[in-house]
């Protein structure tokens, strides 16, 4: 019986570092849309279709410029960073004193203009684009399996950037300053801080987030259109499961989901398509405001 | 999401006066009493002016969208996940039709009952929490309904259920002609319709109004919030299954496009074109865009995008949708 376990478990590892992999992507996603949650009382639909901008970017700065996945790591989220400061500061900006449900709306429609423009130029089938030439090769021999080189990247790249990401709130003045913005913006305005300014670049910031996770995308599922729209909707399960509250919440409850969607996958793959549903579903029923929430 | 229009509205607009026709019986004002007789006039004449499917599709998603508004416009909840009742309520009506052998009324009527079920556990699961986070976990939901749909043997997968047939209401009057049909589909409708607003209307609908306004006091003042928010909600519900099971009868089909989430979305732009929580509004609303999508399907994708630029168009600068600014050039309620 336990042979038997041992035995599945070894043969589902493979999905099950896939999961891990996946909750690289819930983790950087949720964490955006925290990030921009927590400054401008929005929730980012557009999120999904700005990931999918990222690695599209990526594939165009190779094909088009001739410009390499190490560059365009920081390029692209730089590039749809400044997207979002378009979006922020021309359409966003005008909602803060309406109902925050407004945003979800008009973010909703962002994503179906962008996601609709790149189905238009590019089709619905995806484009390819490989791994960088230091993370191909041969996988890593770890004994009991074999681990391809970028995956195991992403993960570690998620983590590094989510925790790039707590040292900037925690440890910074400027995160000290965003954090007193989100308890009390007009006292903040008060002093002196150009709150306007900041609550943009906190949604450039969350956006680059997103970019940042469709370059890391970008070599292992295929580029297309659609690759985001489905993945915001888990995120936004993810979400109301680990609660907005905190970032090292968002990135517990990111990786532990994809973990418990790969596992899954190897003992009831059937239900591996809505397993983070139905936890949503339990959470609620438990603990409304979620694990990490504040009621 | 209504609450900050509504609640300044009354002020701007002239005493109500009274009703028309004895039409008041049913909750209307002056201006909401000549506008249903237009739109009962519409209704009456359409089918000899305009092509009779595209009017069936018409009242199918304009039902659709007062269901909706029922939520948004009267309770302050926005769904995000309408689709899974509308969806599934239009499989069950095509297998009830198809494989069951049901009459077209009791098709229909399961695809009501589904709907109601689906609305009492996804509502009694999603009324836990307020705002963006209802939005997100009704949609959330809705994708866990479409996997479904996606998996289960009996809806095809990614066939759907084809060749529905329409059947003979009451197993006595053949509604393969379109137009026996649409006198079907215009009753469906109409009593959607005038039960909606009936509801609106009730003292359940007054304590709904003041749930959306602010719920804390309607709390209280005694009121059990949840359980009205669930009896709304699994309304809602119950009538988009019969606009979903009416649409795949009219078709014959029932697909995975309709529990899809870019349907969600698609009746959320429909309600906020026409006017959210206004009676009219989702009937306006639904008219234009399934308008829309008959004159532009050519340009395929592009449809996409252009109720992408209608949805942000709305928000920034319409908001009160077409229903809402005419009422308010006419200072009257519709």
């Amino acid at each position: 019986m336990l042979e038997e376990l041992l035995f599945q478990i070894e043969l589902g590892l493979p999905q099950i570092v896939l999961g891990l992999v996946n909750g690289a992507f819930y983790a950087l996603l949720s964490l955006g849309l925290a990030v921009i949650f927590g400054m401008l009382n929005v929730i980012n639909f557009a999120h999904g279709a700005q990931f999918m901008m990222g690695a599209f970017v990526a594939w165009m700065l190779l094909n088009w410029v001739g410009i390499g996945y190490w560059p365009a790591l920081v390029l692209s989220p730089l590039i749809v960073g400044a997207f979002g400061v378009l979006i922020e500061k021309t359409m966003i900006s005008r909602l803060y004193k309406l109902d925050h449900l407004y945003g979800l709306l008009l973010t909703f429609g962002l994503a179906l203009i962008i996601e609709g423009i790149f189905r238009n130029q590019f089709g619905s089938s995806g484009l390819p684009y490989a791994p960088p030439e230091a993370l191909g090769g041969p996988p890593v021999d770890l004994g009991f399996m074999f681990l391809p080189k970028y995956r195991l990247w992403v993960v570690v790249a998620a983590l590094g950037m989510s925790l790039a990401t707590w040292l900037v709130i925690e440890k910074t003045r400027l995160g000290a300053y965003l954090r007193a913005a989100t308890e009390n913006a007009a006292l903040v305005q008060a002093f002196g801080v150009n709150v306007p300014r900041m609550v943009t670049l906190t949604y450039a910031a969350g956006v680059g987030l997103a970019a940042f996770a469709g370059v890391l995308a970008a070599p292992i599922y295929s580029v297309n259109p659609q690759m985001g729209s489905s993945l915001i909707i888990v995120v936004f399960a993810v979400v109301v499961i680990g609660g907005m509250g905190s970032i090292l919440g968002s990135v517990v409850t990111g990786f532990g989901l994809g973990l418990v969607e790969g596992l899954t996958k190897v003992f009831y793959p059937e239900a591996s398509s809505t397993v983070i549903f139905v936890i949503m579903a339990i959470v609620l029923l438990a603990r409304p405001a979620g694990l990490f929430g504040r009621a | 999401m209504a609450g900050g229009h509504a609640s300044t509205a009354p002020a701007m607009l002239a005493p109500e006066a009274p009703g028309l026709l004895g039409l008041s019986g049913l909750g209307f004002n002056r201006a909401q009493s000549i506008a249903f007789l237009v739109m009962l006039a519409a209704l009456l004449v359409g089918p000899f002016l305009l092509y009779p499917v595209f009017l069936m599709k018409l009242l199918c998603f304009a039902l659709f969208a007062c269901a909706f508004n029922l939520l948004i416009g009267y309770v302050g909840l926005l769904s995000f996940g309408h689709a899974m009742f509308f969806g599934m309520g239009g499989y069950v009506a095509a297998h009830a039709a198809k494989v069951w052998g049901l009459t077209p009324e009791l098709a229909i009527l399961a695809g009501g009952v589904v709907g109601a079920g689906l609305g009492v556990v996804a509502g009694w699961i999603a009324i836990r929490r307020q705002g963006i986070y209802f939005a997100m976990i009704t949609l959330a939901l809705a994708q866990m309904v479409y996997f479904f749909c996606l998996q289960a043997p009996f809806t095809g997968g990614e066939d759907g259920i084809q060749r529905v047939p329409r059947g003979a209401l009451l197993g006595v009057v053949d509604l393969s002609r379109d137009m026996s049909l649409y006198w079907v589909v215009a009753a469906v409708f109409l009593a959607g319709f005038l039960l909606i607003n009936r509801i609106v209307h009730s003292p359940f609908g007054q304590v709904l109004t003041a749930i959306r306004e602010n719920e804390p006091r309607a709390t209280s003042l005694g009121y059990r919030t949840d359980d009205y928010k669930l009896v709304a909600f699994t309304l809602s519900a119950t009538l988009a299954g019969i606009a979903g099971g009416t649409k795949a009868l009219l078709f014959g089909i029932a697909t995975l496009t309709d529990v899809y989430w870019a349907m969600s979305g698609e009746v959320v732009l429909m309600t906020l074109v026409g006017g959210l929580g206004t009676v009219f509004g989702p009937v306006v609303g639904a008219a234009v865009i399934v308008t829309m999508q008959n004159y532009l399907a050519e340009f395929g994708a592009w449809v996409t995008v252009i109720q992408g630029v209608i949805f942000v168009a709305c928000v920034l600068a319409f908001r009160a949708g077409v229903v809402g600014e005419l009422g308010r050039v006419l200072k009257v309620r519709l």
